[in-house]
This record gives structure tokens, sequence and C-alpha cells, in this order.
């Protein structure tokens, strides 16, 4: 069965670190407790287990700020 | 497998909507303003009508929504956008006009003007987000405040003897024969953003069908003014917004599908 790879680009200066996406996202890929922030002051969101991530959109769309791209290709 | 192998033109499925600016918006994180802002948008977009869109911001956190949507905008008054909207729709019956009005805004000061659009049937769309309160001003009760909710203006809760009972305007609105179409939606899942997204589409689309008005109230959080992460606020809402607020069409194609 094609197994389907995701790719979330962030956009570092515009998150908000507000966590939505984290909670949403059902592979839980993504993080923000990384000691970095951004020139705002956010714990921007990263992948931290990118190898789980399955394209499915899901951050990105309950994302208010828009920070999210994703990518997706089936293998 | 390397990211950089994914993360390819090709392999796009999903990036923020061109008819936004590239402004960062100036909502508190985690705030639902910002996603109905992008479904509005995207709206805009996917029916390729970003010049012949007019919105009328309100008064309220989105007072500055024509920095964010890369369309022709303007700004009302405190609760009087759906009367500049139909000022603006009848001189350009061609445009698609809407509006975007917090509950404060559309609920309160401008229960008239909404009612009176609604009830001649201007042929607008009107967004309508129910925080539940007043969030710029800093958390004061609305009408729409539910009993026993705390704000700044009813830090022991909304009691009903002496602040009267939180006011359900869109199913009110839903009974004027003016109204075309009459939903309430919430963003704060993937399955919901996307109910919201179809209500949204639908309600910009019946423009073209000069049947009336048609009402898009979202639920939202208040974080900021709910004194709550987003992410408890979020959670705050289903468990306390949505029974008294239940999500779901209320009218379509101008006949009432819930009491
Ligand atoms: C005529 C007038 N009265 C009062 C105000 C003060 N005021 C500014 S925003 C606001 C409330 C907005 O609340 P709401 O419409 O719920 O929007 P939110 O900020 O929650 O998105 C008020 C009362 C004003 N700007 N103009
Ligand atoms: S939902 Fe958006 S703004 Fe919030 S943490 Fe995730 S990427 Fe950042
Ligand atoms: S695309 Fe889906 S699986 Fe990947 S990070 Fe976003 S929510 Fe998680
Ligand atoms: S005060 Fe409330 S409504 Fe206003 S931006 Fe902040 S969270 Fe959103």
């Amino acid at each position: 069965m094609a197994k389907l790879k995701g790719a979330v680009v962030v956009d570092v200066e515009r998150c908000k670190g507000c966590e939505l996406c984290i909670v949403t996202c059902p592979q839980k890929v993504l993080a923000n407790k990384a000691a970095k922030v951004n020139s705002k002051g956010y714990h921007y969101v990263y992948m931290e287990n990118p190898d789980d991530c399955t394209g499915c959109t899901n951050c990105a769309v309950v994302c208010p700020d828009g920070v999210l791209t994703v990518y997706r290709i089936k293998i | 497998m390397d990211l950089k192998e994914i993360i390819k033109p090709e392999n796009l499925v999903y990036k923020r909507t061109e008819c936004l600016t590239d402004k960062t918006l100036s909502y508190c994180p985690g705030c639902g303003h910002g996603t109905v802002h992008r479904l509005v948008m995207e709206t805009v977009d996917e029916l390729g009508i970003q010049s012949d869109v007019i919105g009328v911001a309100s008064v309220g956190c989105s007072v500055l929504a024509y920095d964010f949507m890369d369309i022709d905008m303007t700004q009302s008054p405190h609760g009087r956008a759906t009367a500049v909207a139909t000022g603006i729709k009848r001189c350009w019956p061609d445009k698609f006009v809407f509006t975007y009005q917090g509950d404060g805004d559309l609920a309160a000061i401008g229960t008239g003007e909404t009612i009176h659009a609604c009830n001649r049937g201007e042929n607008i769309t009107i967004i309508f987000i129910n925080n539940g309160i007043y969030g710029m001003t800093g958390g004061q009760m609305a009408p729409t405040t539910l009993l026993g909710m705390k704000s700044s203006t009813t830090p022991y809760g909304r009691e009903v003897e002496l602040m009267g009972n939180p006011i359900k305007i869109t199913e009110l609105v839903a009974q004027l024969a003016g109204t075309y179409f009459v939903s309430r939606q919430s963003v704060h899942t993937p399955g919901n953003v996307r109910k919201a997204k179809k209500a949204i589409k639908t309600a910009f689309e019946n423009q073209k069908l000069k049947k009336g008005l048609s009402l898009v109230e979202i639920v939202s959080n208040c974080n900021s003014g709910w004194k709550m992460t987003p992410v408890e606020s979020n959670k705050w809402m289903e468990e306390n917004m949505f029974p008294f607020y239940p999500l779901g069409d209320i009218k379509v194609e101008g006949q009432l599908v819930q009491k």
C-alpha cells in the first residue's frame, strides 16, 4: 500500500507559539519546547518527529496565523 | 527520507492564500479571528473575486481587518457595518459585499442595523464572530455572554436578575423573511474549519442569486479575555459555548432547518 510522507515548513517569524497545531496533529509531529524563540519572543513550532508526518494539513488548517506550509508525497 | 525530497513545489498541498497581505496579524496567539480571516480570503481566492469584493470592517479587535485582507475594504463606526454595506451594495449591486463583525458590534450597539439589514434582505454576507465578550476593550460583558460566565464587568458570573439573558441573535435573524442562509460554525478543529469554510463560501456564492442576506456566525475563543491559554479556551468553548450556541445550519435556501 502506498504510504504518505509529509513535511511542514514553518514561517518562524509569523508563529505565535499558541500550540493549537501541536495538539491538533494526529501524529504528534510538532513541538515548541526548544529554548529558541523568534524575534518577538514566541516559542515557535518545529517538526520534532519529522518521520511521522503524513502531510494531512490539519496543523496548517487550524493555525490562526498562516504559519505552516505543507508538502506531501506518495511512496 | 530527506525532507528536501518532499519540500518541492510539485508536492505542495497547503499554503497561506495570497489574498491575505504579508502583515503579521494583530490578534493574540491562538485567536479565532486569524483563522476566520484566512477562510474569508481563501473563499475570495477560490471564487476568483479579489477585484470584485468589498469588505466592511467593524469596531473591535478586527477593526484593522483591512490591513490583513488584500481587497477593497472600508471600516465603519461601531455597529453600523451592515448599514455601510447596504449603501455599498446598492451602489455596486454586482460586487460581493460583506461585513466582518464581533458580537459587541453586531449584537449590542449594532442590533438595530443588523436586524433591519437582515429584514430588508440586503444581498450581502455577514461574518459574525461570537466570542461571548467585548474582546478589544478588555473583556466586558456582551449581550452574548453566557449566564454564569465571568467577564471583567461580571466578575462573579452573569446573573439573569441583574444582567438579563444572553441573546441568540443568529436564531433571531433566521426568523426574518429577508435572510436566505444562516449558519453557525466554529474554527477550533480541522473538521470544524472545513465546515466553516463551506458555509462561508455558500454565503458569498449566494450573493449571485440576489435572494437575500447570508449570515455565518463563528463561535470563537477570546483566550485573552477569558484568561485561559488558547488550548484551554477551545476546550472551554466546546463545553460551555456550544450547548447554548449549537453548531450547524439554521436556515438554508430561505427555509428554516432548525427552530
Ligand atoms: C461608538 C463607540 N462606542 C464604544 C466604543 C468602544 N469599543 C471599542 S471595541 C468595543 C467592543 C468590541 O467588541 P466585539 O464587537 O465583541 O469585538 P471583539 O473585540 O471581541 O472581536 C467597544 C465597546 C467605540 N469604539 N465606539
Ligand atoms: S498554530 Fe500557528 S501560530 Fe500557533 S503554534 Fe502552531 S504554527 Fe505557531
Ligand atoms: S501535516 Fe498532519 S501529520 Fe504533518 S505535522 Fe501537520 S498535522 Fe501533523
Ligand atoms: S482580545 Fe480576544 S478577540 Fe481580541 S485578539 Fe485577543 S483573543 Fe482575539
